[in-house]
């Protein structure tokens, strides 16, 4: 009982440092050194491409063409390479993000709802995109007035509530989990919360996946002919 | 502590544990049918649990749901600020 009194609220950031008036908190932080690492990790397997790859290469070559598999079987559009870098980058950073409370001291970025709406925005605006881009602006308004005109307030609506429900999902899962295994260690103590970690590290990768795919089925519903598709 | 925060309290209690019921229902009903499909056919058995993770993460993401209003009720309540 004598810890939960001082639980910090699960909504507000840390702030670390400021630079002149802009308060820099911890999960921006987090979030550049994910950043650099993933651009690191990139930047080695790209520097030296070869026909008979490397170990290292081969392992990158197997994430990126098993991304690409993904995409076309869930997207099922003509030209699924125009997606991939998008859709690939929102994975690998989820992923990372959700993954880097193993390191000692660090708590995820999508634990705070700053992060999630970033991707959700980015999530949004590809939609609009990748839409417009592939019907034209007056055939993807056209869109909205399926499967008759009576469903435009619904559609509209509809456009941004999945968004937020996206956001909101990835937030709720990944803060939840830290959340707990905080209650928990105040409670229990060392080493108690390792099993509720290793459910974590599954719930993360899960939340990653969910997060590409919804995202997948928004963007191809925009693009594809059959109308949005629901969720 | 006075009566808008003991409310809140008890609505965020209110909000995981009315919240909670439906999924649990909800798991327990994927669950079991996809027991039944792997005792059926015990050579899909991974394509069948793969798709049950993916569906037991959507189910749940309701109650976490109830479990971000009970937060937002106990730590950023409009009321009481």
């Amino acid at each position: 009982m004598r810890n939960l009194t001082v639980i910090e609220s699960p909504l507000a950031a840390r702030t670390l440092f400021t630079v002149g008036p802009v308060p820099i908190t911890e999960p921006v932080v987090v979030t550049w050194g994910i950043m650099g690492v993933l651009t690191f990790a990139g930047w080695l397997a790209a520097r030296s491409l070869r026909i008979r790859p490397s170990r290292y290469q081969a392992l990158i070559e197997l994430v990126v063409v098993s991304i690409e598999d993904q995409v076309q079987s869930t997207m099922r559009v003509s030209a699924p390479q125009a997606y991939v870098p998008m859709i690939g980058t929102l994975f690998l950073f989820i992923l990372t993000a959700n993954w880097s409370s193993l390191v000692p001291g660090i708590e995820p970025p999508t634990a705070h709802i700053e992060t999630d709406a970033a991707l959700g925005l980015i999530v949004f605006f590809a939609i609009l995109y990748f839409g417009i881009r592939a019907r034209g602006l007056g055939g993807y308004l056209s869109t909205f007035a399926e499967p008759s005109i009576v469903m435009i307030p619904l559609n509209v609506v509809e456009t941004f509530t999945r968004t937020f429900s996206l956001v909101v999902r990835l937030f709720g899962n990944v803060m939840s989990g830290v959340f707990i295994i905080g209650i928990i260690l105040s409670l229990a103590g060392l080493l108690v919360p390792i099993p509720l970690m290793a459910l974590e590290l599954l719930v993360g990768a899960i939340q990653a996946y969910i997060f590409t795919v919804l995202a997948m089925v928004f963007i191809g519903s925009a693009v594809s002919a059959r109308g949005a598709a629901g969720s | 502590m006075n009566w808008v925060e003991i409310v809140s309290i008890l609505a965020a209690a209110m909000a995981v544990s009315f919240g909670a019921i439906g999924p649990a229902l909800g798991e327990g009903r994927a669950v079991a049918a996809a027991m039944d499909a792997i005792a059926r056919q015990p050579e899909a058995a991974g394509t069948i649990s793969r798709t049950l993770f993916v569906g037991l993460a959507m189910i749940e993401t309701m109650a976490i749901y109830c479990l971000v209003i009970a937060l937002l009720v106990l730590f950023a309540n409009p009321f009481i600020h």
